[in-house]
């Protein structure tokens, strides 16, 4: 107890209150919230008790379901139903795999992807936000009070794009971010710390969508990440999907709809669950056709199907254990996070290659956000004593570096620094009297820019005019204890700086962010449809200018009167819509209408082309 | 219902209600506030209300309120040197947890 001094009468000093902070566990399959209360870890569950939220969102014309009840509409109502977006996170659709066949509305947006529902197109964060203010107002309300900030965890494996996605969902959502922390680092302070442990541990960490292994080492209360390794594409919906695959083949369906995708993954999900306590487990249902089935699917045929899948994620296991300079033997606990781990064949895999019994004494699925809370309480400043003694060393998962001549990536931090971290390389000049360079900061393990990931690029003007070689400038990289980038370039001589603070490659800027903050999602949605309606008007004048150019050429000579008059009605048609207007449906099949009638007329044109370019021209000449 | 204190105590609250120059005696209060729900208040009183109850103890008068007198029934007051600290200190057999600040306390 402190010690108390009186005070003249309503002087009392209050004491200071304590600070609500939660750990947030934002998964892509469900999502958990946990706080420290009175000094324990606890999961905050929902009124009805349950502890997971399903990170499933449902978009209503009137309404936003988020977890369990947006589950359940997984099968009517596939494509408004938004599951896994983790996935999506800080993504373009190229680097999606098997997009197609997933059953939503995929946008292929700059940056990152975006999804169109009967609520508008919104992007991942967007519906990441949905997911995370729900948590909130389950914490507010079990707290009793606003949240003062929340420690959010993201997969190590994440790169800058995807973690600044995260944060800017976490500021939609209206939470202050104290922290991102890497997942397998969270579950090493829900374990390391609540048991005292020392030694090297793994953290075998296999979600809904992600696989993450990191090699730490605990030491007197400090632990450090020794290595980071992961496969971002990798997760307990894989299983699902192998069961899925099974059902598809033994039912002999070429195709299912996305209606029954999802039942079938549905009934996939609930078979693998059964399967981790049982040797068989039965999957009914009905297809679109009326036909129903009921099949028998034994553990053994379960671990057949996904035996590849457990061994793909030995591949990186081993990598981290080199990276650490640790051998499988040396590693004193494997501790288990993540609900996949419950299936007795990852158990078994991860036994085998460690030697020894994994740990499992916390629950897989909560041990992140438990960790995760007992953080935020530290940062919040709530720990008292002891506790908020112990310090937390992080790595950066990739490297970082900056393009130089030919197209190569020059590294500055290397992947597995500890961070915080700031470092510095001299660069110069490659042609006299060069007065700028451009800097373009790039992530990734590969040599080549074209194979890393592009995080910004900036311009240092003003170098005096020098011959090439002569300038020195220091390109300083640093990263914060969030894993943020910044990056600031300076000529030695002239003293000219240049800096920038890596933002999500994706593009929204702070202001963006404000904006969409203050007038919640309509007005983002008005933005995405201007943006498609003003892409569509330079595709459409370009194609109304092409149109008009190749019928002035040669429409008279390669056209009937008829096939003439179509293709001008079409264009003449296109050409109005343009001017009227910004109705981009209408706009949209006027463009297809005029695509449409000029194929053929392009076709005439091509071989016109050809002909042109042959005649006069021996075939003798032609072959040599 | 009783709440004691110290000799330590009681010396240090004459000394500084001679020094203070006026006042009745010391109120001991319990606010709702705080990490742990509830924390101690310590003042001098000016005025004695209609509903407080009076402890006489070592010469000194301390006067609690009815509802802080749920909270702190049976406790001591002691006035100690912890380091190069000191202070009152509330030895409250009511409570069940403390917040590690130290100033706040739940039952």
């Amino acid at each position: 107890m402190a010690l108390l001094q009186i005070a003249e009468p309503g002087r009392s000093a209050a004491p200071h209150q304590h600070r609500l902070a939660v750990g947030i566990d934002l998964g892509t399959t469900n999502s958990l919230v946990a706080t420290v209360s009175s000094g324990i870890a606890r999961v905050l569950g929902d009124a009805d008790g349950r502890m997971l939220l399903p990170s499933v969102v449902r978009y209503r014309d009137d309404a936003v379901d988020v977890g369990h009840s947006a589950q359940a509409a997984q099968v009517e109502d596939p494509r408004n139903t938004i599951v896994s977006v983790k996935r999506f996170m800080g993504r373009a659709l190229a680097d999606i795999e098997g997009a197609s066949t997933l059953p939503y509305a995929l946008l292929d947006t700059p940056g990152m992807l975006s999804l169109d529902t009967c609520r508008g197109v919104l992007s991942p964060v967007e519906v990441s936000a949905d997911i995370l203010r729900t948590l909130r107002s389950r914490a507010e309300g079990a707290l009793g009070g606003e949240l003062v900030g929340a420690v959010i965890t993201v997969p190590a494996y994440f790169d800058d794009a995807q973690r600044q996605a995260t944060k800017d969902a976490a500021r939609l959502a209206g939470i202050n971010v104290l922290r991102l922390l890497n997942e397998p680092t969270a579950a090493a302070i829900a374990y390391g710390l609540d048991n005292a442990a020392q030694g090297v541990f793994a953290i075998y960490d296999l979600g809904g969508g992600t696989f993450d292994i990191s090699i730490l080492k605990l030491s007197q209360g400090m632990f450090e990440v020794l290595s980071t390794a992961g496969d971002a594409s990798l997760g307990g919906d894989d299983f699902d999907h192998r069961i899925a695959d099974w059902l598809r083949a033994n039912l002999a369906l070429a195709a299912t709809s996305p209606g029954e995708t999802r039942m079938m993954l549905a009934r996939a999900r609930a078979a693998k669950e059964a399967l981790s306590s049982a040797p068989a487990a039965t999957l009914t249902g009905e297809l679109d056709d009326g036909r129903t089935f009921a099949l028998e699917l034994t553990r053994d045929t379960f671990e057949s199907i996904t035996a590849d899948l457990v061994t793909r994620s030995m591949t990186p296991v081993r990598r981290a254990l080199r990276d650490a300079g640790v051998a499988a033997d040396e590693v004193d606990g494997v501790v288990m996070v993540g609900g996949s781990t419950r299936m007795p064949q990852v158990r078994d895999a991860v036994r085998r290659l460690f030697q020894r019994e994994p740990l499992t004494d916390l629950d897989p699925d909560e041990v992140v956000a438990l960790g995760a809370a007992m953080q935020a309480n530290v940062l919040a400043g709530n720990a008292a004593g002891g506790d908020a003694d112990w310090l937390l060393l992080d790595v950066c998962p990739l490297s970082l570096g900056l393009e130089t001549m030919g197209g190569l990536v020059e590294k500055i931090i290397p992947r597995n620094t500890t961070i915080p971290a700031a470092r510095a390389q001299e660069f110069t000049t490659c042609k006299d009297g060069q007065t700028a360079m451009a800097v373009h900061v790039l992530q990734g393990e590969r040599e080549l820019v074209a194979d890393c990931r592009s995080l910004a690029r900036f311009e240092l003007r003003g170098i005096p005019p020098m011959v090439a070689g002569a300038p020195r400038i220091r390109v300083t990289f640093q990263i914060d204890a969030d894993g943020m980038l910044s990056v600031s370039a300076r000529e030695q001589t002239s003293g000219t700086a240049a800096h920038i603070e890596v933002k999500p490659s994706y593009g929204l800027s702070d202001n963006q962010i404000a904006d969409m903050l203050n007038d919640a999602s309509d007005k983002a949605d008005a933005d995405m449809a201007l943006r498609m309606l003003r892409e569509a008007q330079v595709d459409a004048r370009r194609l109304v200018d092409a149109t008009e150019a190749a019928l002035a050429q040669d429409g008279h000579d390669l056209l009937s009167k008829e096939e003439f008059n179509d293709i001008q009605t079409a264009m003449f048609a296109l050409s109005e819509e343009l001017e009227s207007g910004d109705d981009l449906p209408r706009l949209k099949r006027a463009t297809e209408a005029l695509n449409t009638a000029t194929t053929h007329f392009a076709g005439l044109r091509m071989d016109a082309g050809i002909r042109r370019a042959l005649s006069g021209t021996r075939i003798s000449e032609l072959q040599a | 219902m009783t709440i004691t204190i110290s000799e330590a105590a009681a010396r240090h609250i004459r000394k500084s209600l001679d020094k203070r120059g006026q006042g009745v005696g010391l109120r001991l209060a319990v606010k709702t506030s705080g990490c742990s729900g509830l924390a101690y208040a310590l003042e001098f009183a000016d005025v004695t209300e209609a509903d407080d109850r009076l402890f006489e103890s070592h010469g000194v008068t301390v006067l609690v309120d009815p509802k802080s007198l749920a909270f702190l029934d049976g406790t001591e007051l002691d006035f100690v040197r912890e380091g190069l600290n000191e202070g009152f200190k509330f030895n409250n057999p009511n409570v069940k947890s403390a917040c590690g600040c130290g100033e706040s306390f739940g039952v």
